[in-house]
């Protein structure tokens, strides 16, 4: 495992373009563009204010910078550096921009959710969506980019609209069953929608492309409900986390549950193994205590750690959240599916420190990582099933079926992973920090091996 | 239990000083009622004058003959020899007093049962007063018990009433709360509706005034226009773009629909191919063993008919896997399920078969036994024994190769060792005969004393018949007051023990006491019945509980039980016959 040298970034922004050839960067005002194999700079545009947002267009071609502040968005072009295109919001305000999936509009959401902007670089033209809801996820592309569904509130109704995102064409509109619609994902093949309600009411509401509505799933009533929804890759099942620590898999043809995954604070699973990681500061010996190791002080101070396999029962432990608190910290607010829908990881929020590893052919437990510290984010790999996690210290952290590693990120002055993404060919992984960035090269031979 | 014994004793004696009296002063048997205040009786008799004198024998003779007749003994008649005559015809006078006498011992057997009887009474009664007592305390508590668990049930039924009361009021309450919850919910949710929609209008008045105000700065400046990244220009839009939009969305739609069909029809396709060879091997399976394991021919004809049925199910299930039609399929199903049946009744019947089996086999496994069991168990014990010899042998060997095969200082260890071992053992044994030693030496001292206290007891015993047949032998002569006082003697002689003692020859006293009615009868050397029999004496010298106590003791302190048993009771015999032998000896030394 090799790590490249540290770059500055701000914001955390900083992205791959979609066919893995470059690297984009924010510092401040400034987007960089490198090659992702040799991180040589090939472009560097100037912004007129600090970035807050920065995408990639699906063609890889186009990067979006946003600046929400200013209400302004630029786009600057990968192939013609002196094409340039600005568009201003105007004192209407600006609170989140994207790209359509066909990368040639932009898609942009005013303050208060007054309107969604749809600008085309085509003909310049430009549309309006009255009425989207300001929610969880309240719009989402399928996969294949021809579909979009937003979220709709008029009347103090939810409707869903289902635009076809090649001429903007509204081609279904419909009122959903839910109180509060609080976000909405469409299966990968693109033929369900999946519409949750917010937590006050646990219902999982499944549309057809068409607008019909496929089934209705409810587990329980009263206390707070959905937290995080999930597809798997396959599309075969719907991984619903709630706020009562467990996750309900749905299937695909009769959209019932299959199995409930629950997530007990003392595991006596056996099928299950639980990698500890153990922090040990490295022993100094005396004679070591020389000029060299001073300067290498950084790496010094660095606590080492591994993880051990721990004989079970195991106690999670576990955080009670404050009941007057809204938004309690407490059930499964992040649900991962590997690329081959064979794992599910998830985490929740009151055992922050440990991330679950859950077998979807066997329906059970597979492993349970037990961090010093809790987990900021992770990510699987996009080939493998590999999962990739940090916890906002100077450690990376690796499962894998195979076992579970911890790899110190050898890079001075402190380098704090806040969060992590996959490159998409899985090779390659990019670390960020609070302002830097640094790339973690996977040795693909020994994989391969 | 002393004091009862000691009233026997005097009542003894006093029987014995009464007969002397009786023959002496017929007068005196007025007297008899009060007997057991018999020293007042004797120090009175010298006061009251003769009842007979020289003159008036004749009317004593007379009165003594009318006593007689009133007494039913009319048969014996007391006579002068010669009519006014001083002495008396002596065969009907001694009758008269023999009979007197049985009257008299027959009425004191009487008195004494009565009195036994009137004390067990009395005990009894003090017994029942005192149960009486004890119930009437019982009840008493028990009242109060009751009146306590009254008390405590009154406040329980107070306590669940105020908490039903409670109850009550908290369901009232909960009511009430869901009631406030549900008016609550209903203003929230018509007020964030309100609040909605105040929104909904700002924001449309809102988006109107920007509108309105032509916004300059909302603005899109590009370079250049971009081509659609599909490279086609745009479309208008028409109703015909709408439905070739509808119908993209049904072609996707179905061409999704017809993968997750093809998908299932693959998995069907499998699980038939499946139930095809599962019902293919289940027919194989039952086919064969069917003649045979059914004896009836009914059942074998629908047997046949049903496998024929079966067969042609079979058959056309196949053909149904291409055809697909419902008849076909639904005749699968239906053989499937009877060739499940068929095999689970199958399966049922080879488990009760096994179950059976087994239990015969248990049954025998229990009529078996015995014989094989101990032949087993010898075998076994044979073995073990082999073993150990075996073991034995490895050890001497082991201990001879590293006698020879070491040098001299580890053999020496070894020696040392072993000698050690040797000395621990020797020395624990030593232990154990020290102990026995001292049992042996505790149990002699015991006998030692019980010799002599034998002794002294024969001694005194012996004395005392001595004295007794003194007193007989008097008694047959007439020297009233010599004998009288050593009677006095006697009884002093027996009085004077301490009380354990007494208590040890109330056993004696009894065999005593009966040889001195015999002897009175019928007179005989009283050597055989004095001397008390083996077991008597055991229980007189306390050995056979000491003995066992002992034996008790040794159980706690030896482990190998059987052998010291052996000892034990080697050393019971040995006793019974120095025993034996000790008495022989008192015999001889007096």
């Amino acid at each position: 495992m090799n790590f490249s040298e540290v770059f500055k970034q701000t914001n955390q922004l900083c992205k791959v373009s979609p066919d893995g050839k470059y690297l984009a960067t924010c510092v401040q005002y400034r987007l960089v563009v490198r090659d992702v194999s040799t991180l040589q700079i090939l472009q560097l545009y100037t912004c007129l204010d600090q970035v807050s947002h920065m995408e990639w267009s699906s063609d890889s071609l186009f990067i979006l910078c946003a600046m929400y502040n200013r209400g302004l968005v630029q786009v600057w072009s990968l192939e013609q550096p002196d094409w340039h295109c600005k568009i201003d919001e105007g004192s209407i305000g600006l609170v989140s921009s994207r790209w359509s999936p066909d990368g040639r509009h932009i898609l942009n959401t005013t303050e208060f959710h007054l309107r969604v902007t749809v600008w085309s670089l085509c003909t310049k033209a430009v549309s309006y969506i009255k009425y989207p809801k300001a929610c969880q996820k309240g719009v989402d592309f399928s996969r294949d980019g021809r579909y979009m569904a937003l979220a709709e509130r008029r009347d103090c109704k939810d409707y869903v609209c289902v635009f076809v995102c090649d001429d903007w064409h509204l081609l279904r509109h419909f009122e959903t069953e839910t109180q509060d619609l609080a976000g909405l994902e469409w299966s990968p093949n693109g033929c369900v929608l999946a519409v949750w309600d917010s937590c006050l009411e646990y219902k999982v509401l499944l549309y057809s492309l068409d607008g019909r509505l496929l089934s209705t799933y409810s587990a329980y009533e009263w206390s707070l409900g959905v937290k995080s929804v999930s597809w798997s890759p396959s599309s075969q099942f719907l991984a619903i986390g709630s706020y009562d620590e467990k996750v309900r898999i749905l299937n695909h043809i009769t959209w019932k549950k299959i199995t409930q995954l629950e997530h007990p604070a003392v595991i006596d699973n056996t099928k299950a193994t639980v990698y500890k990681e153990v922090e040990k500061r490295p022993g100094v010996g005396s004679d070591e205590m020389s000029l060299h190791s001073i300067t290498m002080g950084t790496t010094l101070f660095n606590t080492q750690s591994k993880y051990e396999i721990c004989p079970l029962p195991v106690q999670i432990p576990v955080v009670k959240p404050d009941p007057d608190r809204a938004n309690p910290k407490i059930g499964i607010s992040v649900l991962a599916f590997s690329s081959d829908s064979r794992y599910l990881a998830t985490k929740n929020d009151n055992m922050a420190t440990a991330v679950w590893v859950w077998d979807m052919q066997k329906m059970s437990l597979e492993a349970v990582l037990e961090q010093t510290s809790a987990v900021r984010c992770f990510q699987w790999d996009p080939q493998r099933p590999r999962l990739a996690l940090c916890t906002g210290n100077t450690k990376l952290y690796l499962w894998s079926p195979g076992g579970c590693v911890s790899v110190q990120v050898p890079t001075e002055g402190g380098f704090q992973v806040q969060s992590l993404n996959w490159h998409c060919s899985g090779n390659s992984l990019i670390l960020l920090g609070k302002d830097q960035l640094c790339l973690c090269y996977m040795d693909t031979d020994q994989e391969d091996k | 239990m002393g004091e009862w014994w000691t009233t026997e004793t005097s009542m003894e004696n006093y029987e014995i000083s009464s007969i002397s009296h009786g023959t002496m002063s017929p007068s005196r048997r007025n007297n008899l009622v009060s007997m057991f205040s018999f020293p007042l009786a004797k120090s009175s008799y010298s006061m009251i004058s003769a009842f007979c004198t020289e003159d008036n024998i004749p009317q004593c003779v007379s009165y003594v003959n009318q006593e007689l007749a009133s007494l039913g003994l009319s048969s014996t008649c007391i006579e002068a020899i010669q009519p006014g005559g001083a002495s008396l015809n002596t065969v009907p006078a001694l009758n008269a007093m023999y009979e007197l006498l049985q009257i008299h011992r027959r009425n004191m057997c009487n008195l004494e049962e009565l009195e036994r009887e009137q004390l067990r009474k009395s005990s009894t009664l003090e017994h029942v007063q005192m149960s009486n007592s004890r119930l009437k305390d019982q009840l008493e508590l028990s009242i109060r018990e009751k009146s306590g668990l009254h008390e405590t049930e009154r406040q329980l039924q107070l306590k669940i009433k105020t908490l039903q009361s409670c109850l009550k009021t908290e369901k009232d309450e909960v009511q009430k709360l869901q009631s406030v919850i549900a008016s609550r919910a209903s203003q929230y949710s018509h007020d964030a509706k309100r609040k909605e929609r105040e929104a909904a209008k700002l924001k449309e008045r809102l988006s109107q005034l920007l509108v309105d105000r032509k916004d300059k700065k909302l603005a899109i400046d590009v370079l250049n226009c971009l081509g659609r990244s599909d490279g086609k220009r745009r479309h208008w839009k028409t109703t015909k773009a709408s439905s070739s939009h509808e119908g993209d969305m049904y072609k996707s739609l179905l061409s999704d629909y017809e993968a997750s069909q093809r998908s299932l029809m693959l998995e069907n396709a499998e699980l038939k191919k499946v139930l095809q060879q599962m019902k293919k091997e289940m027919m194989h399976i039952l086919s064969p063993r069917q003649p045979s394991a059914r004896g009836a021919t009914a059942d074998d004809s629908q047997e046949q008919a049903d496998l024929d049925g079966e067969e042609k199910a079979g058959d056309t299930s196949r053909e149904s896997l291409d055809q697909y039609c419902e008849h076909a399929r639904e005749q699968l199903t239906n053989s499937i399920r009877q060739q499940w049946r068929k095999l689970r009744n199958h399966v049922e019947k080879l488990d009760s078969q096994a179950s059976q089996a087994q239990n015969q086999l248990e049954s025998n496994k229990e009529v078996i036994p015995l014989e094989a069991h101990e032949d087993e168990m010898e075998r076994m014990r044979c073995e073990v024994q082999q073993c150990k010899e075996f073991i034995h042998a490895q050890q001497q060997l082991l201990q001879q190769q590293l006698n020879t095969s070491f040098d001299d200082e580890t053999a020496a260890l070894l020696n040392d060792c072993y000698t050690l071992e040797e000395k621990e053992r020797l020395k624990e044994e030593w232990r154990l005969f020290e102990e026995q030693k001292r049992n042996f030496e505790r149990e002699r001292k015991n006998f030692t004393e019980a010799a002599i206290r034998l002794g002294r007891e024969k001694k005194a015993f012996e004395e005392d018949r001595a004295s007794w047949l003194k007193n007989q032998f008097l008694n047959m002569t007439p020297f009233s007051h010599r004998r009288r006082c050593s009677s006095s003697d006697a009884q002093s002689a027996l009085s004077i023990r301490s009380e354990p003692e007494i208590r040890m020859s109330s056993v004696k006293a009894q065999p005593a006491k009966s040889s001195a009615y015999t002897t009175f009868s019928t007179p005989k050397p009283s050597q055989s019945a004095a001397v008390p029999s083996t077991a008597e004496l055991y229980r007189t010298l306390r050995l056979r509980p000491d003995s066992s106590s002992s034996r008790h003791s040794n159980r706690g302190r030896w482990q190998e039980s059987s052998s010291i048993d052996d000892g034990e009771t080697r050393l019971k015999s040995k006793h019974r016959l120095s025993i034996f032998s000790l008495g022989e000896d008192e015999n001889s030394l007096t």
